[in-house]
């Protein structure tokens, strides 16, 4: 009878014991959709991060799956469309706005506050409500060497004093005098997608002009047709007209390797390309900010940032996925790693090359102080495709007025059509 | 010494080597162009671009790039995947198509000339058109596997084979090649006594091989190159095809020196079945030149 007891009393206890001990470990799993496949850096440090994670605590466990970039959105589209999402996935900063208006995003739960002191462009607003957050932010600038300045007794410009746009143009026609280049200026026109928009609008937008109107996102007209964008166009037509820049059949080796060979003088270019050209002239090479054509200089900002899907049962745990990824360590660990410019400065701080005195410091400076985000509405993923086209027409040569009109109309006539994606 | 004049068959002769030889050269150079950049690291390789050297295995020559991009992607389980799907799927594709081609050459049925005409347009529709619709389908499909009832497709093998088993050209180009087919033999075949089964796969289709090599390049090429459908489709890296494989290969810097070993080593299963099946595809395509 002891003995039965004794066993009952070992099997009850047993079983209690290993109730607590399931529930202890009973974490709750939440998939993560990342579009980093094929950098084996990038998978290094997000693997890091989910793993840290995933033993920081008890209550979630993150499966990371991972995209090869060139297709993640359209899987995103389609998983979507088959009601497949994740928990949590990343999005590049422009197109958040369309996925939150299609539903398949829900708004983060962050405390804001935390993300104070975050470089502009790598929060995502859309309708009031943060959607997303990126660890990093890119930017871009007119790449050069003093020496090719000093060649031409032009000035180095600053922040607070750019080259206005005469000076620009005064530079461009003496680079070409020299002789000693293919072209004076590299636009990277053999890039194409997404990288007009994020590229060439800042000049747009520093002639007066925009690919929409952000008072209303309800028209293009007057932005993108106006005077503003008139004279931009007619610039931007100039430079290929007059031979500052190789055009629309730019060999795309050329973009790669054509400054570090001397083919060009000058190359509007992002910090991702930027070490090379440290690497291969050193202390004369020069990150500038771009020109102020009558507004302003800006450059473009947002690069892929953390959003909760809405299909997530789970946002509060996604959230804390988020929220544990923004450390200091995992941004500069990112920025070392792939180059990207750390969001915040304390980050910053930590890295080789955006703390203070880093040969890329300038880079976070450009982001922190000209940063313009591409228009925030759900119709950018249109309006950026258009925009591209009608850069590469009137870089070959169309009328520029009937080109922008023309852009403009289809612009409208997508925002019409989307019942002006609910703004 | 050379006449120049149209009678002249060693000028004639000489012509047409020279316009066949520009011909070849057009289709070879790109591939002499890929598997020799494969071997250039990427300074070198984006240098030579300019000059003959893109096409000679001169500078600096190595394997470097394919270690590489083996380091990069999982090259053997994206072959694997796309040689799987792409060997299940020519292999069922053929059995299938010939049947209906058979079926709608040789047996009479009610509506035969309806859905002969219906499995036609669908020649004229493009697959960009109904792929959303075939999605939501397959998401929503059941399934009885090993780890027993499930609903939907995304994320296996079987999504990325059963859509594509049977497909309108490779049924028309069945039928139209049994159309040819001497009428004596079937009929003699079937007053032996055979089973409309015995005639299908004792007499016609060993008669068949130019056109089953024909319907197996086709076939192998189209679903060898997916890419749209297994990005809708295959959310998880264990089910990736090799074009979609391809896209690990474009960062921000591209390493274009691993994209084109990379492409060497996906385009060698293609050139390998061409090559054992090119002369009874060519014979197929010659005696379809030669009909009516």
């Amino acid at each position: 009878m002891k003995i039965t007891k004794k066993l009952t009393f070992g099997i009850l206890s047993a079983a209690a014991l290993g109730v607590c001990a399931s529930s202890a470990y009973a974490k709750t799993d939440l998939s993560l959709w990342y579009h980093g496949a094929g950098n084996g850096v990038e998978a290094k440090i997000i693997n890091q991060i989910v793993s840290d994670f995933n033993n920081s605590q008890d209550d979630w466990n993150v499966s990371l799956e991972s995209f090869p970039q060139g297709s993640y959105n359209d899987s995103v589209t389609a998983a979507a469309l088959a009601n497949n999402l994740p928990d949590i996935l990343d999005v590049d900063g422009p197109v958040m706005p369309n996925w939150a208006w299609a539903g398949y995003l829900q708004p983060l739960m962050l405390d804001e506050a935390m993300l104070t002191d975050f470089l502009p462009g790598v929060k995502g607003y859309w309708d009031g409500q943060l959607y997303s957050v990126g660890l990093w932010d890119a930017a871009v600038a007119m790449v050069t060497r003093r020496s090719t300045l000093d060649d031409i007794g032009a000035r180095v410009p600053t922040l607070e004093a750019p080259w206005s746009a005469q000076e620009f143009n005064d530079i461009l026609a003496k680079l070409k005098a020299t002789g000693k280049y293919d072209y004076p200026l590299d636009l990277g026109m053999a890039w194409k997608g997404e990288w007009f928009p994020y590229a060439f609008s800042p000049f747009l937008q520093s002639f007066g002009g925009d690919l929409v109107d952000r008072s209303t996102y309800a028209t293009a007209e007057g932005k993108l047709n106006g005077d503003a964008a008139i004279a931009f166009g007619e610039w931007w037509q100039g430079l290929f007209s007059q031979g500052y820049a190789p055009g629309n059949s730019q060999d795309p080796a050329d973009r790669d390797t054509g400054l570090l060979e001397g083919k060009y003088a000058m190359q509007w270019n992002g910090n991702w390309a930027a070490l090379n050209t440290l690497n291969k002239f050193g202390d004369d090479t020069l990150f500038l900010p771009a020109p102020d054509f009558g507004n302003g200089s800006t450059i473009g900002a947002a690069s892929w940032q953390f959003g909760v899907s809405a299909a997530s049962k789970h946002p509060q745990g996604a959230s804390a996925f988020i929220e544990f990824a923004l450390q200091d360590k995992y941004l500069a660990a990112f920025s070392d790693g792939i180059g990207v410019i750390p969001a915040k400065y304390s980050a910053a701080a930590l890295t080789e090359n955006y703390k203070e005195g880093g040969a890329m410091a300038v880079f976070y400076e450009l982001s922190k102080a000209q940063a313009l985000v591409r228009p925030v509405t759900p119709g950018y993923i249109v309006e950026a495709k258009v925009f591209e086209k009608a850069l590469a027409d009137i870089a070959d040569g169309a009328d520029v007025a009937d080109t922008l009109d023309s852009a403009v109309d289809e612009i409208d006539s997508d925002i019409q059509k989307n019942r002006r994606y609910g703004h | 010494m050379l006449r120049l004049d149209a009678d002249n068959p060693r000028l004639r002769m000489t012509v047409r080597y020279l316009v066949l030889t520009l011909i070849a050269l057009m289709f070879v150079t790109p591939l002499v162009f890929m598997m020799m950049s494969s071997l250039k690291p990427d300074q070198q390789l984006l240098a030579d671009t300019s000059s003959m050297r893109a096409f000679l295995p001169v500078g600096d020559i190595s394997f470097d790039n394919y270690k590489a991009a083996f380091e990069r992607a999982p090259i053997g389980l994206f072959m694997l995947n796309s040689l799987f799907v792409t060997g299940i799927t020519v292999a069922l594709g053929l059995f299938v198509c010939s049947m209906a081609g058979f079926s709608f050459v040789f047996l009479n049925w009610r509506g035969k000339s309806i859905a002969f005409s219906i499995i036609l347009a669908t020649l004229i529709v493009p697959f960009e058109t109904i792929a959303i619709p075939m999605l939501l389908m397959v998401s929503k499909l059941p399934w009885l596997g090993l780890d027993g009832f499930s609903w939907g497709w995304l994320n296996s093998y079987r999504v990325q084979i059963v859509p594509f088993v049977a497909d309108g050209l490779t049924i028309f180009l069945f039928a139209q090649y049994f159309k040819d087919l001497p009428k004596e033999l079937i009929e003699a075949a079937r007053v032996e006594g055979c089973s409309w089964w015995q005639v299908y796969w004792r007499v016609v289709m060993p008669l068949s091989g130019p056109i089953l090599a024909t319907a197996a390049i086709l076939k192998f090429l189209a679903m060898y190159n997916q890419y749209l459908w297994p990005i809708m489709v295959t959310q998880q890296e264990q089910y990736r095809p090799v074009l979609v494989g391809l896209q690990y290969f474009f960062q921000l810097n591209t390493a274009w020196g691993e994209v084109m070993a990379y492409l060497t080593i996906i385009t060698l299963p293609v050139l390998v079945f061409y090559l054992a099946l090119q002369r009874a595809f060519i014979a197929s395509i010659a005696s379809t030149g030669v009909k009516g």
